[in-house]
């Protein structure tokens, strides 16, 4: 016979498992393995996101265009992923774009809490379609400058740089976006 | 009836030992627009597609996601083997002979060269409670594999010795290969030791690359241009994991992976049914094991058979001709896509200065390295 978690008492769970704690793992009262993986890479970025990369650190946005489906991707591509074909020229875009969609998270990048009731700003990131490019073509950043709860899908924003000499070739080199 | 499946195009960006002015996805580009170019086929004919990537290799979680574009795979039938390339080919094999398509693709990729850490990615492999708080090195490991290779079948560390310089001088003609160079038995046995009996030049290097291989039914090969080359039996094994206890003086992984292939082949004698053959030799004594657990050359004749130039270019049973992986490099997952692809153009004439002559059929067989005791292994043949 089979007991559903239902019918599981409390009593019955006291009975038939222990649960570790915190204290046990830390305290070494139970037997743990332990290693810390060493695990380095140095990615090629290749043709694309490399100029990508290098106008960044200009302060520019870069694109490439595929002249058969005539679409002006960002970030910039050697291929065209569905004409299958080399892309053509590259093309400047505007930092300056449209949040296609956007949230207001209450938990940073590891899903740790932010202390919003303590007067932590919540992380606004957002897809930006980038004016210039292609309908449907954005890049992922954070917007900035606006009470998270006034942030609109739709809403004309601008990137906000870093300094010329703190740029170091990184999609971090735009600071985020702002209302324009 | 089993239905009859084909390589109709294969593309390789050959192999390199580092690739600085590419990205994996103009990589993989190169060699599918090469693959389907020679298949006559463009992406939209493909029914599915199989890509071969390891997480740990490639960097990044979840790697399977980051497969479809460089393949013209967008919103198709797609999966990742996070196993060997044979074992990929393995798939798309299936998928054919299920019904589910007519033409599959199968990819492989090795960036090696971005692995700033590959001691550490291999030893996060090994077992965290009984291995890796011994701190062996990988190294180590093939060393006593080595150790009780050599000791039980009588082959030597000379006849190891033989293999590289072999190899490594294959691959001086052969445009896809990238550790080409003649060595003499000397230098091999005189070069430093990194765990006796394993000398740096007994240790292939690693290699960047990409391989791309169309796959189609019988019915579909009449209508492509690509020259097929038949897949005549497949087969893949693991042995335990534990190397507490793994079979340390044969490779039965192989044993059992090729006596599947074999048996699908109707293969009763390799050695005589099997003209050629591409196989791993990442440590110099792992030809000659491989060899003996494909039954190529019984137990403690492969080495004699090395020495006697029977395994030459123009000896009676080339094995390695491209240069094998001490000449062409270690490709992790991409094993047995660099073992396929030199077997097909063998096949097809289109070796160049290493073709073979009377290449009719010829035997892949892959490995997926230290700490695995995993291999494949597919037979393939122009009829």
């Amino acid at each position: 016979m089979t007991i559903s978690n239902k019918q599981m008492t409390k009593e019955m769970i006291e009975k038939t498992v222990t649960s570790l704690s915190r204290e046990d793992v830390i305290g070494n009262k139970v037997i743990t393995s332990k290693w810390e993986p060493k695990l380095q890479y140095a990615w090629d970025n290749g043709p694309a996101i490399g100029r990508y990369l290098a106008e960044l650190k200009n302060g520019k946005l870069i694109a490439k265009k595929c002249r058969k489906c005539n679409r002006i991707m960002i970030p910039p591509r050697m291929f065209c992923e569905l004409c299958w074909r080399p892309t053509d020229e590259w093309v400047y875009v505007k930092d300056s774009g449209t949040v296609n969609t956007f949230v207001i998270s209450h938990v940073d990048w590891k899903a740790g809490r932010l202390d919003i009731k303590g007067g932590v700003r919540p992380f606004t990131p957002a897809v930006i379609e980038i004016d210039g490019a292609s309908e449907g073509m954005g890049i992922l950043h954070m917007i900035d400058e606006i009470d998270p709860q006034k942030i609109k899908i739709g809403m004309k924003v601008k990137a906000i740089w870093k300094k010329p000499a703190e740029r170091e070739g990184a999609i971090t080199d735009i600071l985020y976006f702002k209302p324009r | 009836m089993v239905k009859r499946v084909a390589i109709v195009g294969v593309g390789t960006t050959g192999f390199r030992a580092t690739t600085p002015d590419v990205s994996y996805r103009e990589l993989t580009y190169e060699a599918a627009t090469k693959a389907y170019l020679n298949a006559g086929i463009e992406p939209k004919d493909v029914g599915a597609f199989v890509s071969t990537a390891e997480d740990f290799t490639e960097g990044y979680s979840i790697a399977d996601e980051y497969s479809p574009d460089q393949l013209g795979a967008v919103l198709k039938p797609i999966h990742t083997v996070p196993g060997d390339f044979i074992q990929s080919l393995a798939n798309a094999y299936m998928i054919i002979q299920s019904g589910f398509c007519d033409i599959a693709v199968v990819q492989g990729l090795s960036k090696a060269s971005n692995m700033l850490t590959k001691s550490d990615m291999i030893t996060f492999a090994t077992c965290p409670f009984t291995w890796r708080p011994l701190k062996e090195s990988h190294h180590a490991i093939a060393a006593m594999e080595m150790n009780r290779f050599l000791q039980s079948s009588g082959n030597t560390r000379e006849q190891c010795a033989k293999v590289v310089v072999k190899n490594r001088r294959n691959a001086l003609n052969n445009p896809r290969a990238v550790h080409g160079t003649n060595l003499s038995l000397d230098d091999v046995l005189h070069s430093e030791i990194v765990s006796h009996p394993l000398g740096r030049l007994d240790i292939a290097q690693y290699a960047d690359g990409a391989v791309v291989c169309v796959l189609a039914s019988e019915e579909k090969v009449q209508s492509l241009k690509g020259e097929p080359i038949w897949i005549k039996g497949i087969g893949w094994a693991t042995e335990t994991s534990a190397l507490e206890s793994r079979t340390w003086d044969e490779a039965v992984y192989l044993k059992v992976a090729s006596q599947m292939a074999y048996k699908m082949a109707g293969i009763r004698s390799p050695r005589k049914e099997i003209d050629f053959a591409e196989i791993n030799d990442e440590y110099s004594y792992k030809e000659l094991q491989h060899l003996e657990a494909l039954g190529i050359f019984a137990k403690g004749e492969s080495g004699k058979s090395v020495e006697a130039g029977l395994t030459e270019i123009t000896g009676e049973f080339p094995v390695n001709a491209s240069g094998g992986n001490l000449g062409c490099g270690a490709t992790l997952e991409l094993d047995g896509g660099h073992k396929v692809i030199e077997i097909v153009l063998q096949l097809r004439g289109q070796a160049g200065t290493n073709q073979l002559k009377n290449a009719r059929t010829g035997l892949a067989a892959s490995w997926r390295g230290v700490p695995t005791t995993t291999g494949a292994v597919a037979i393939l043949a122009k009829e």
